[in-house]
């Protein structure tokens, strides 16, 4: 997958996970948690739609990595080539 | 009557909440209960595929986030909008009420079976690979779920507890919540029983199993308590929610007051994991009446518990007639025939839908009672049309549970 695909993978989780949020306008340079209603079980929820997905297991040190859009998707980039 | 009330505290009831599978609120359902308007439709559940069942359409948008509902469970959902709807109903003045002072007390059937059922499906789906089974499962089926919710949502900080007490549950989170308001635990219980029965595969699955599962090609027929033709449980869904207080409490607020619980009891067969015995539900009822002081020649309304299991309705028929055989006063109702057995809830939506009675004067019916049983023959049975009863004062609710548990709850009509 592409980056740009890879981002709408990521925007339609949020979407089924913060239903109520618009995401029309997140910034993907600023932390989810800082534009939405995003606790811990929700950020795993992010972790799990993903290994649901794409079978790719996210281990717990590299979470950090999913802080904002863009540090996700270059997170995932390289873990997602083939996908 | 009697020799008195044995309380020394008076307990009522001043709100409302409810959502049954024919109304989602106390005015629509009791029209429904009037007017002969079954709740039970077609429904499809996993592995089994069609069945009957009673399905609620509340909105469950009312008072939570689409975020909420997909955190929560559905009997979560149930029951934050009867919670909700019934601190409206009662005109509490929420903002400023001590929640600290405020307990939740929901009986239920069961819990858990819903969210275990869909996390073994959905990991069904990936070879049974146990890393995708949800985080949220354990807070989903930790059994204090449903009140838990309603205390998150309108943030309660008192106790709350879900009681579970098989299909005696309704009543069963009533009795709690007077109990603990005479403890002077709590000033206001928000109290009743709730179920999301209809969305476990299982509990279709076993009363099959156990040749007690309704079928009928007219739905809405298929309810039957007491008919020689019935030929098992209809499932239903539901949730019915009162706000409960000392009745110095609702005065000094002005509340309306739509009964007194005057007297309840709970006892144990100890004896069957499924059958029920009359000799132990006669006795239930016996301590109720006693410690409401009152005579079975007192109460106007019985509403039965009967779920149209053929031992199940003849046992609480031999029960009711021991008790009741020659009562004149007595009119017999049961609501299950409207709407299927809501399980937790049951006991809860049962009560509620006989309150106004004390209003109208009018007994509703139990409806799909063509061809009684000879052994469910009661003559009291208030059959297929509604009955009107000059000054209903006193109405008593049944309810009865697998593994031999029996409540009963008497409600009278408020007077100073």
């Amino acid at each position: 997958m592409s980056p740009a695909e890879i981002r709408q993978v990521i925007i339609d989780i949020l979407a089924k996970i913060a239903p109520d949020e618009d995401l029309s306008n997140l910034d993907d340079e600023k932390p989810f948690r800082e534009q939405m209603e995003l606790d811990s079980m929700d950020f795993l929820d992010i972790v799990m739609e993903l290994r649901k997905l794409y079978r790719i297991q996210i281990p717990e040190e590299d979470y950090h990595n999913l802080v904002t859009m863009d540090s996700t998707v270059t997170y995932l980039t390289p873990r997602l080539k083939d996908a | 009557m009697a020799d008195g009330n044995s309380y020394t505290e008076r307990i009522v009831i001043t709100g409302v909440g409810l959502t049954s599978p024919n109304g989602n609120s106390l005015s629509e359902f009791r029209q429904n209960l009037l007017s002969g308007k079954s709740g039970v439709v077609p429904y499809q559940t996993r592995y089994m595929g069609d069945v009957l069942a009673g399905v609620c359409n509340f909105d469950t948008l009312k008072y939570q986030k689409r975020k909420d509902l997909r955190r929560g469970t559905r009997v979560g959902s149930v029951s934050v909008y009867c919670a909700n709807e019934a601190i409206i109903d009662a005109g509490l003045d929420w903002p400023n009420v001590e929640k600290d002072r405020v307990g939740v007390y929901l009986g239920i059937t069961e819990h858990g079976n819903v969210e275990t059922e869909n996390e073994v499906y959905e990991i069904s789906q990936f070879d049974y690979d146990t890393s995708v089974w949800t985080h949220h499962h354990n807070p989903r089926t930790v059994a204090n779920n449903a009140a838990g919710e309603v205390t998150i949502n309108l943030g309660i900080t008192g106790p709350h507890l879900t009681i579970g007490a098989a299909c005696a549950a309704g009543n069963a989170g009533f009795i709690q919540a007077a109990q603990m308001l005479r403890l002077r635990e709590v000033d206001i219980a928000i109290a009743g029983g709730v179920s999301e029965s209809i969305h476990t595969f299982g509990i279709f699955a076993s009363f099959q199993s156990q040749g007690a599962l309704a079928r009928h090609e007219d739905p809405t027929k298929a309810s039957r308590p007491f008919d020689k033709d019935r030929n098992g449980i209809v499932v239903a869904e539901g949730g019915g929610i009162c706000t409960v207080e000392r009745l110095d409490d609702a005065l000094a607020r002005g509340a309306k007051i739509y009964g007194e619980i005057i007297g309840y009891a709970m006892n144990s067969d100890a004896k069957d994991f499924v059958l029920p015995d009359s000799n132990r539900q006669e006795q239930c009822i016996r301590l109720a009446l006693k410690r409401a002081g009152v005579t079975p020649d007192d109460i106007d309304i019985v509403s039965s518990h009967a779920t149209a299991t053929e031992q199940g309705d003849i046992e609480e028929s031999r029960a009711l007639r021991n008790v009741f055989g020659d009562c004149e006063n007595v009119a017999i109702n049961n609501t299950k025939s409207f709407i299927g057995h809501a399980m937790g809830a049951a006991g809860a939506l049962e009560l509620l839908g006989n309150i106004p009675s004390f209003e109208d004067n009018t007994v509703h019916a139990t409806i799909n009672l063509d061809n009684i049983d000879p052994e469910c023959a009661l003559d009291q049975l208030v059959v297929n049309h509604p009955l009107k009863k000059p000054n209903i004062q006193y109405i008593l609710n049944n309810s009865f549970g697998m593994l031999g548990i029996n409540s009963v709850v008497i409600v009278k009509k408020y007077t100073e």
